[in-house]
């Protein structure tokens, strides 16, 4: 690959390096929002069969062109400014909400040493990205000078700030256990143990010890994305699309797009954090990306899932069930994993 | 310049921007969003100093929790800037009198002579497989326990402070308790009743 | 790595009180019906248990332990005792006047415990970050004490006028630490004080942080010109509050300039010295001078406590006279001493007031204690052996404080020092005998019954004999102080 590249790079001479990263940036970038344009799809599709109709089949065949026609038409409508908006903030909310989404993606490691940066607090840059999302929605609320869109924000607020923990948690168990907070390593040091030796390394996954934080971390990263059931944030029914209500076209379409982003991106975490990453479930087959891809997709569809079943949370259920459930919950499992690993009982030894 | 002094003056000056607007914005909402970008920047510098762990927790901590409840408030309040400038311009002399004195003092004794290059020595350059994060988790666990421990306790003061100050049982709120939604049985709120069919005649 | 379990001994009553504070907390949460009484009395067995722990491991050695950051000393161990006894005095008298006013709440105890904790880790700090952080606790947990009756607009607004100035004071104190961290490299007092000795320390850095330090313990203790916020608070506060307020805090706040200026900063004497002279003087003055025109007793006492951490700093500031230390201990044990009187004379003097305060009423004014004499002539003693004692009339408690700092104010040769804390003491003596005259020869305007529980009648009137007592007999309590800092220097 380096010899391969060499003449190109001695093209570009000393800007090469930063050429090179762009490139890479591009090679991220561009499958996902073709992921996110098609998972669009996926999820108008998905939710069609649960409910027994047939979803989007006009435009294309199957309506796959169907992303594409959203797109244009998205990309041809006209924003519009309300006038007693705050111009400078409504025009930086949707940038605020796609940046970290896309930053996000920079640690994400796509096989063993496939990785834009390879850092050794991956782990934490990943929950500092993820914190940051919520600036989107509140700076949008804020700045539309309306009514809906605020009490939108102030919800996403409140609940944003309130799963953050428990994820935290959950995340805390997982460098517990993988003792790094490199994410390949993370990886990797779900590749051993017993189960791994017999073959059947799905079953040394850490999904299997840290069960209560698995189902802690996807419910969680569900409530974090605001999708339904914890959708409060854009309830249609009650604030109407809350942060977005103002927004058309194209500023419109950067608030989707970080929102399927994101969800791309918690169901790959939750693949590379509990599910082993592009690590093959069993002995026999090799590992390689297609297995992260499979994972990712599994996760996906558990999100749309839960969205054609699962009624509105009321707020302060959502509330509820972040602060009393999720975060003693895995309080207490940071203390039993804790002692777990200290006690003779470890099998991370 | 080297790359990496570049980098450090271009997140000073953006740092020291942002700084200078937190103080001068008008409006309360963009001095915190000045605020959160300060942070950010702050965040870098560190970053430079290979002090990641430190840099991403304070992104982490204060831009993605203090300063998003922050936002909450400052959103919230109704804040009347026109009242906060009265007496401006007449405190403005004592004020910038006092301001100056002590901007001249510290210049005096913080100037290049005592922190300058010279005085303080360039630290080492880590060694390879150095991790910020693991060294200073080694010193908090081990030599600085007893202050670690003594800090959870202040947060707990904090915590208890908060809650005894603003927790307040009122009378008339219609809470419902969510477990006794989740125990409803049909037999509570359905009652069959049979019932001989009624003819019109 | 090489990590050694510290020694959790000599921290044996800081890891007890923490872990009351827990208990109290998570039982008084549980046991929601009998919380009230639950975190009294579990409070009160805190404070009583702790003195015996720390008696109990108390030896004349100085030890440390968790790598250096604490101390542990007979100086710290008698401040220590002394603020248990503080403590358990201020809640036992302030617990019926919370129960009249309804704000008598475990979380009230739950946060008088842990402010307890923030002044031990003060007292037996040996690092400026422990210092800190021991500061921060006590603080915290006073400013939500201050503001505690939040009904009361008064109080919440006190409460916040604390909170600013005090988060601006710990500012302060922050930033003059890091000044001297960057002129010595070490956070520690005894290697700060090592790095001074030697010479090896930045001294113009080193003076610049000391002036930020000076500004932070002054505020803690109430002197001019970080006085502003003690006549509001005190007066702000509800009377059970400002009792702890003015008393067990001081004693912190002592210990915090003796290990900040004693132990880390002795080499610099001089320099302090003579900043703390400035600060002393001027709110010995400004102190007695405002409290003759405080027709509010709450506001006279926070002006007379003004000037009696003048006084105090008296004690301190005359230890090193050109290079002679042979004053210093001399010198330090009477500022020590002077702290632990006026803390006794502060419990009994708010503790008359909550005496005579009850549902609905508060005796704030001076004018409420008019004729206190026909009323009830022994708690009219009481309070006049008070104030004769914060006067400083002969054979009281006060007296014997007063003239031991003047003594090595003397001893150390400043003069006008001594002369103006003189003349001020006389000035101020007016407004104490003035509360003695509208007790004894007015007629009393409140005719109501002095309605108050036994165990304050007993242990109040105990206080105004100890006061009386300790007067006629000081050399007891002067000698252990004198010793305590003997064995710790």
């Amino acid at each position: 690959m380096e010899a391969m590249l060499q003449p190109v790079a001695d093209l570009f001479g000393p800007t090469w390096p930063a050429v090179w990263t762009l490139l890479k940036i591009v090679a991220i970038i561009a499958p996902l929002l073709g992921c996110v344009a098609y998972l669009t799809l996926a999820e108008r599709k998905v939710i069609g069969y649960m409910q027994v109709r047939i979803g989007p089949n006009r435009v294309g065949p199957f309506g796959l062109l169907q992303p594409v026609a959203d797109g244009v038409k998205l990309l041809l409508k006209e924003i519009i400014v309300p006038s007693g908006a705050n111009k400078g903030l409504f025009i930086l909310g949707p940038i605020l909400a796609i940046a970290p989404s896309l930053a996000a993606w920079s640690v994400v490691p796509f096989g063993d040493g496939m990785v834009l940066a390879n850092v050794n607090a991956g782990l934490l840059f990943l929950l500092a990205i993820t914190s940051m999302e919520v600036y989107g929605v509140i700076v949008a609320g804020w700045a539309s000078n309306s009514k809906y869109p605020f009490l939108g924000s102030m919800r996403a607020a409140a609940q944003m700030v309130s799963y953050e923990v428990s994820m935290g948690f959950a995340l805390i168990c997982v460098l517990l256990i993988s003792a790094s907070l490199n994410l390949t390593d993370i990886v990797t040091t779900q590749g051993s143990g017993r189960f791994h030796d017999m073959g059947l390394s799905f079953l040394s996954w850490n999904w299997l010890p840290l069960f209560p934080m698995f189902v802690v971390y996807v419910i969680s990263g569900i409530a974090e994305t605001n999708r339904a059931p914890f959708d409060v944030v854009e309830g249609e029914a009650e604030v109407v699309a809350g942060h977005m209500v103002e927004y058309s076209g194209m500023a419109f379409a950067l608030f989707f797009l970080a929102e399927y982003a994101n969800m791309i991106l918690v169901s790959i975490l939750t693949s590379i954090l509990f599910l082993g990453g592009w690590l093959s479930p069993v002995g026999f087959l090799p590992d390689g990306f297609i297995w992260l891809a499979l994972k990712t997709a599994c996760i996906l569809f558990l999100f749309l899932w839960a969205r054609a079943t699962f009624p509105r949370f009321r707020y302060d259920h959502i509330m509820r069930l972040g602060w009393k459930v999720f975060i003693p919950v895995t309080l207490v499992w940071v203390v039993v994993v804790a002692v777990w690993m200290i006690s003779p009982l470890s099998i991370w030894k | 310049m080297e790359f990496k002094t570049f980098v450090f003056y271009f997140l000073s000056a953006i740092l020291v921007f942002a700084a200078l607007r937190v103080i001068t914005a008008r409006n309360p909402v963009h001095a915190a969003l000045f605020l959160v970008l300060a942070f950010f920047n702050a965040g870098g510098i560190w970053l430079l100093l290979h002090a990641e762990f430190l840099a991403i927790t304070l992104v982490m901590v204060y831009v993605g929790a203090v300063m998003v409840l922050f936002l909450f408030v400052v959103m919230m309040l109704d804040i009347n800037l026109e009242r906060l400038r009265q007496g401006f311009w007449s405190y403005l002399p004592v004020g910038a009198l006092i301001g100056i004195l002590l901007v001249i003092e510290m210049a005096m004794v913080l100037g290049g002579r005592y922190f300058g290059l010279d005085a303080m020595p360039v630290p080492p350059e880590p060694m390879a497989g150095f991790s910020n994060t693991r060294e200073l988790g080694r010193v908090l666990y081990t030599d600085y326990v007893y202050p670690f421990e003594l800090a959870s306790l202040v947060l707990l003061v904090a915590m208890v402070a908060a809650v005894s100050l603003t927790l307040r049982k009122r009378k008339n709120t219609k809470y419902i308790d969510p477990s006794l939604q989740v125990s409803v049985k049909r037999e509570g709120r359905v009652e069959l009743v049979k019932m001989q069919a009624e003819k019109e005649d | 790595m090489n990590f050694v379990v510290p020694d959790f001994y000599p921290a044996a009553a800081e890891i007890f009180v923490a872990v009351m504070a827990l208990v109290i907390m998570l039982s008084t949460t549980f046991a929601r019906s009998i919380a009230r009484s639950l975190g009294y009395f579990l409070c009160q067995f805190t404070l009583i248990a702790a003195a015996f722990i720390t008696i109990g491991t108390m030896h004349g050695e100085v030890s440390y332990t968790f790598s250096n950051m604490f101390i542990s000393d007979l100086m710290g161990d008698f401040l220590k005792v002394m603020i248990y006894f503080s403590m358990a005095i201020a809640l036992l008298y302030g617990r019926s006047y919370l129960a009249d006013r309804n704000i008598n709440k475990p979380e009230y105890y739950l946060l008088a415990i842990l402010m307890t904790l923030g002044m031990m880790v003060m007292v037996t700090s040996n690092h400026m970050l422990t210092m800190y952080i021991g500061l921060e606790m006590m603080s915290l947990a006073l400013y939500a004490l201050v503001a505690f009756d939040r009904d009361s607009a008064r109080s919440t607004e006190a409460g916040m006028k604390y909170f600013v100035l005090g988060a601006l004071a710990s500012g302060l104190l922050l930033y003059g630490m890091s000044m001297v961290y960057g002129a010595t490299g070490t956070l520690e007092f005894s290697g700060v004080a090592q790095s001074v000795y030697n010479q090896a320390a930045n001294k113009p850095v080193l003076l610049f942080g000391l002036v930020f330090l000076i500004a932070g313990i002054c505020f803690k203790l109430g002197v001019v010109p970080f006085h502003m916020w003690v006549p509001d608070v005190y007066q702000g506060a509800s009377t059970a509050v400002t009792l702890i307020l003015a008393t067990a805090p001081k004693l912190a706040a002592f210990a915090m300039a003796v290990r900040l200026l004693i132990w880390g900063l002795f080499d610099i004497a001089e320099q302090w010295q003579t900043m703390l002279m400035l600060v002393a003087v001027a709110s010995i003055i400004l102190g007695n001078l405002a409290a003759i025109s405080q027709p509010n007793i709450k506001r006279m006492l926070a002006y007379s406590g003004i000037s009696h951490m003048g006084f105090m700093l008296l004690g301190l500031l005359s230890g090193v006279v050109e290079g002679d230390r042979h004053f210093a201990l001399n010198a330090y044990s009477s500022a020590m001493f002077y702290a632990v009187a006026y803390v006794i004379m502060s419990l009994a003097s708010f503790g008359m007031i909550i005496l005579l305060s009850r549902a609905g009423f508060e005796a704030e004014r001076i004018d409420d204690f008019k004729g206190l004499n026909k009323r009830s002539p022994w708690f009219a003693a009481v309070m006049m052996f008070v104030m004769f004692s914060m006067a400083g009339v002969p054979f009281f408690i006060g007296f014997f404080a007063k003239l031991s700092v003047l003594q090595a104010v003397v001893a150390a040769g400043y003069f006008w020092i001594a002369a103006v804390a003189v003349v001020m003491s006389v000035i101020g003596a007016f407004y104490y005998l003035r509360v003695v005259k509208v007790m004894y020869f007015d007629e009393p305007v409140d005719t109501a019954p002095i309605h108050a529980p036994a165990e304050l009648r007993v242990l109040l009137s105990a206080n105004g004999i100890a006061i009386a007592a300790l007067g006629l007999a000081p050399q007891a309590l002067m000698s252990i102080c004198a010793y305590a800092l003997l064995a710790s220097l």
